[in-house]
């Protein structure tokens, strides 16, 4: 009976553990249990270094094929889960073949490393890091920890960041001109606009700014593409009449945004779109759809 | 169904005020825990409440006031950062997540209303912030509401003059420019509530709108209190922002009201100096804005002020208020083409009122007004509007209150053509107004142009204007009009004879036009007043020599003559015979026998063909007898033909008390008790024979018809005349005589026990008396009683 709970717990305990864990900064990181746990946060370019300790249970000795940890980048996509694929993989051996009778620790590092996508967790599709250490055993099948980490890359703000401006309507019935500020905005980023009434010949009764993820997977005829609404805002309350002009100020900080990513290795792209919905006494909607640009700015604090 | 929609409206109100308290609780408690993102989530949910589109303005106002409530103890909580741990710039910010608009802002107004408490940003950075921000509520309750909301937080926190919040950056015209942003973004609102709903509820969305209306002139009331909107910055700015404002909203009711509003809340003196600029605006209202109510109170307003003190009146002078007003009224009249008859009048009545209070002195304005107001009635025939005419009326009574003297109104010449818009009935009414003014300040007209003048004023009483059948008229009314115009008659008065003649023969020129029916009521006091200037004359005759038309008392006796003879045709007989009598003796006491003689002749031609009643007849011949009696220019011809009629007549009457007692009366025309006087004794004694006779006839036909002999008064009145007689010493009256006078009286008496009435046995008996007491008297007069025997 010993034996055979034996054989189901793993025979040794690996911990990983990074060099600048106390000072680097840590952020949730959804699990697929759906529990949060904090992980460190990195950017591409950045130094991966630390240890790894293992230590086998105690009076066991693991005979093994040899040691390595590996930088893996992988995206999953869950209507083929569980497979995933790495587009970035960096090995370091850590150890011979031999045996291990008691704790033992190996520094490693992984340097300058690539990182050029960020952490994301989508509808359909998952982005993540993962350091991965494998016990290999021919025989009893090798023992693997993973230490998951996020990255995010920062942008500076845009060079060329012009105004969205455009003028919509339905013939005879409705027509609006619309602004936004910016067709680009970071994350914490506030969206100032307006709605100009040119003209209104239906009875609207309220007006809200959707602001629309867009999330497509795969490519050429299995796209598959999901769409979520992830705010909702009021803007206006009422009927207008010809010549006002409404004002739009939206705070980007309450909602969970990611920035735009353009197709990610060929797998999948995440795309933003501020939607202008009026809708009208029968509960008839109208809107118009634009697309912007999120990134990350480089937080200064 | 309208029942209905009012439970329900009840029901969603108490769903509405349950939501609220239900929220507030909530809120209350991560107040308590000092939890502000517990606190702004139930605030925002309290505040959705208001989100209703169920209720009336009314019940929302309830719903409103509740979560107003609810804000305060919020926004208490807001301003102490120590509390909730956040700076509020970061709080400014963090309100603003909410996802519904109408609760978002009016946590963005009460944070606000801390942000500029705070100081940390200038004050009109916020207010311009929130009041743009504002702009998303297009529905026109809520954001009426919302906006409301947002002044009243403001309204201790603009930059005025002498506040705490004003600065550098922050000026009085940023409050002005906030309050007037605000003001123009609810009166749109409130507008717009006009166009919505169908057109059965039309009517009921206006009084809605209306119960909604205090809450956009308030902003007019803030705008009223800010110390640093100084004259100049009225004129330039505010003045003309808020009239554009309304002007361009185009909305009957708003415009009444704002209009109202402006009027009522800032200073008279701003009125004043910028009245060219308020007038300006009058003009491009709509239509049926009624724009008569709200300059009358502008007027109003303004004369209160000119009341209030003597030194404002050179403002008054100097911005030239009058003709400004009175072009601006002008202009609105011109540009309101479908205003009815009396709007415009009342227009006019209050330019007068206000004419009259600020320039009392300045008569040519009254007449300028009246005149415009001519021009204005001239396109149209009579008025026929109730209204209007009642309108009419007070504008011409004006004049006449305010100036005690009528004679001031006499001299506007727009006055009478006025007057000519009104129907009969109103004219006379007017008329009977300007006459109780003159009588109630017992004003003197005193030339013939005025009387003239006057005359056509009320012409309405003085002759009939159109055909109009007297008939209808009520015999009451008339009778107390024409007594007027008979008193106002007696009110022209000139000291000058000359003159006065003149307004005589203006008077007599106008009335004679009056037909039958007035002459009876206007003739006497024509003539009663020519003869009082008739007996001015007489002390004072032969004076005038050589003028071109000298009032002698012959002319006027002419004049008097056809007047007289006027009155005669019409007929009232008994009334012209009386004149001609008065006539009679006032040219008696001028000496002008041929004069008296004429109007005697008059006199009896008009008793012999016109005085046809016995009984009138009976009083005439007194009258005659009176008068006559009292004549003394005749030479012995002329009074023998006269008294010889008289007596004649006299004769003549049908009944024999009354033939009896007239020819006794005639017993005096040949007994005059003066120095010179005619004392013809036998012929006294003549009549009273005859009237003995008479009497006796009398008494024996009462006899047979009757069974009795009647009263033995005529008797013992005719005694009384023979003891009158006696006295005064005519020879033919003899002691004797009256004994056996006496002795007749008791014998019938006697022989008429049956019938003893009191009345002519006390006069006996007094009789006797009195001759009793004569004779105990004493003297000349007792010697001469002596021998009666009683």
């Amino acid at each position: 009976m010993n034996y055979l709970i034996g054989a189901f717990k793993p025979s040794c305990n690996i911990s990983i553990t990074f060099s600048d864990a106390k000072t680097r900064k840590q952020v949730p990181l959804k699990k697929e249990s759906g529990q949060a746990v904090l992980v460190p946060l990195f950017q591409s370019q950045e130094n991966i270094s630390g240890k790894i300790s293992i230590e086998p249970i105690q009076g066991k000795k693991i005979e093994h094929n040899g040691v390595k940890v590996e930088l893996l980048g992988q995206i999953e996509m869950y209507f083929d889960r569980g497979n995933f694929y790495d587009f970035t993989s960096l090995v370091r051996e850590l150890d011979v073949p031999g045996e291990l009778y008691e704790k033992k620790t190996y520094p490693f590092e992984f340097s300058t490393v690539e990182m050029p996508y960020e952490t994301y967790n989508g509808v359909n599709v998952r982005l993540r890091y993962v350091l991965k250490v494998t016990v290999s055993r021919g025989y009893a099948g090798s023992i693997v920890e993973y230490q998951d980490f996020v990255v995010r890359n920062y942008s500076p703000p845009p060079s060329i960041n012009n105004s969205i401006k455009m003028e919509v309507g339905i013939e005879d019935c409705l027509h609006i001109e619309f602004e936004y500020n910016k067709s680009k905005y970071h994350l914490k980023d506030v969206i100032i606009g307006k709605i100009y009434f040119l003209l209104v010949r239906i009875k609207i009764k309220n007006m809200d700014l959707e602001i629309r993820r867009r999330e497509s997977t795969g490519s050429g005829p299995s796209t598959h593409v999901e769409t979520e609404t992830l705010a909702k805002f009021e803007l206006m309350d009422g009927a207008p009449v010809r010549g006002e002009s409404i004002p739009i100020r939206l705070f980007l900080s309450p909602y969970e945004l990611t920035p735009t990513h353009r197709n990610i290795n060929n797998k999948f792209s995440v795309k933003y779109y501020l939607n202008l919905v009026l809708v009208d006494e029968e509960d008839r909607r109208y809107f118009k759809q634009q697309e912007i640009t999120i990134y990350r700015l480089q937080e200064t604090s | 169904m309208i029942l209905d929609g009012i439970g329900d409206e009840e029901k969603w109100l108490a769903e509405g005020i349950a939501g609220i308290q239900h929220h507030a609780f909530y809120m209350h408690r991560a107040l308590d825990a000092n939890n502000l993102r517990d606190a702004l989530k139930y605030s925002a949910l309290m505040l959705s409440e208001l989100r209703t589109s169920r209720l009336s303005p009314h019940k929302y106002y309830d719903l409103y006031m509740r979560a107003f409530d609810e804000l305060r103890k919020l926004e208490m909580f807001f301003k102490d950062e120590s509390r909730h741990g956040v700076s509020i710039v970061d709080l400014y910010e963090l309100v603003q997540h909410a996802g519904n608009i109408l609760p978002r802002l009016y946590l963005l107004c009460t944070v606000g209303s801390v942000y500029i408490k705070s100081k940390e940003a200038p004050a009109k950075d916020v207010l311009k912030d929130l009041v743009e921000m504002c702009r998303a509520i297009q529905h026109p309750m809520r954001g009426l509401f919302l906006r409301s909301y947002l002044s009243q937080v403001s309204r201790d926190k603009l930059p005025d003059i002498g506040s705490e919040y004003e600065g550098d950056a922050d000026t009085v015209m940023d409050a002005v420019d906030f309050v007037l942003q605000n003001f123009t973004e609810m009166n749109k609102l409130w507008v717009r509530m006009l166009y919505q709903g169908p057109g059965r509820v039309r009517e009921k969305h206006e009084k809605e709108r209306s119960e909604l209306r205090d809450l956009v002139g308030k902003n007019l009331h803030v705008l009223s209190q800010i110390e640093g909107v100084e004259l100049e910055l009225y004129k330039d700015t505010v003045l003309p922002r808020v009239l554009e404002q309304v002007i361009n909203c185009k909305d009957e009711l708003a415009q009444y009201y704002l209009m109202d509003c402006i009027i009522q809340v800032f200073p008279d003196e701003y009125h004043l100096q910028t009245l060219e600029t308020l007038l300006a605006a009058f003009p491009q209202l709509q239509p049926t804005v009624d724009i008569k109510t709200v300059l009358s109170q502008l007027m109003e307003r303004l004369s209160n002020y000119a009341a209030s003190s003597t030194d404002v009146l050179p403002e008054f002078l100097q911005v030239e208020a009058f003709s400004k007003l009175s072009s601006a009224i002008g202009r609105v009249i011109e540009s309101q083409i479908d205003m009815p008859i009396v709007g415009s009048i009342s227009l006019y009545v209050s330019l007068l009122t206000f004419t009259l209070r600020v320039h009392p002195d300045r008569l040519d304005y009254v007449d300028q007004v009246l005149g415009a107001c001519v021009k204005k009635l001239s396109g149209t025939t009579k008025l026929e509007d109730n209204r209007a005419i009642k309108q009419v009326v007070a504008l011409l009574s004006a004049p006449l209150e305010k100036y005690d003297d009528i004679v001031t109104a006499l001299t506007l010449s727009n006055y009478p053509r006025v007057m000519d818009h009104l129907d009969n009935g109103t004219n006379k009414v007017m008329a009977v107004v300007i006459i109780q003014s003159i009588m109630k300040n017992n004003s003197c007209i005193s030339t013939a142009d005025k009387v003239e003048v006057l005359f056509e004023l009320i012409k309405g009483l003085i002759k009939d204007l159109d055909c109009t059948s007297a008939d209808e008229l009520d015999e009451e009314d008339f009778g107390e009009e024409q007594n007027s115009v008979a008193r106002l008659i007696h009110m022209l008065y000139n000291d000058d004879p000359e003159e006065m003649l003149k307004i005589l023969c203006t008077v007599k020129k106008h009335i004679m036009s009056g037909g039958p029916k007035r002459l009876p009521f206007t003739v006497p006091p024509l003539i009663l007043s020519a003869l009082k200037l008739v007996r001015r004359l007489q002390g004072q005759d032969g004076e005038v020599v050589g003028e071109e038309m000298p009032a002698t008392p012959k002319k006027i006796f002419q004049i008097l003559n056809q007047t007289i003879e006027a009155l005669s045709s019409v007929p009232s007989p008994e009334l012209a015979l009386r004149l001609y009598l008065e006539c009679a003796e006032a040219a008696n006491d001028c000496d002008l026998e041929p004069v008296a003689y004429e109007f005697f002749t008059q006199a009896f031609v008009l008793y012999e063909e016109e005085v046809a009643d016995s009984k009138a007849q009976v009083t005439a011949i007194h009258l005659i007898i009176g008068t006559l009696q009292r004549m003394n220019v005749f030479g012995v011809e002329n009074r023998d033909t006269l008294t010889h009629k008289a007596t004649g007549y006299s004769a003549k009457l049908l009944k024999k008390p009354d033939q009896c007692r007239a020819v006794y009366a005639c017993s005096h025309l040949f007994w005059v008790d003066d120095q010179d006087g005619v004392k013809d004794g036998e012929r006294v004694l003549l009549c009273l024979k005859r009237a003995l006779r008479i009497a006796n006839a009398a008494q024996q036909m009462a006899s047979v018809t009757r069974g009795s002999s009647g009263p033995v008064t005529l008797f013992v009145e005719i005694l009384n005349k023979y003891l009158y007689f006696f006295e005064k010493g005519n020879p033919q009256i003899t002691s004797a005589a009256i004994q056996g006078l006496v002795e007749l009286i008791k014998t019938e008496m006697q022989s008429d026990s049956t019938n003893v009435s009191p009345a002519p046995d006390a006069f006996f008996s007094s009789t006797l008396r009195y001759i009793q007491f004569q004779k105990q008297k004493g003297g000349v007069m007792g010697e001469k009683y002596a021998p009666i025997k009683v």
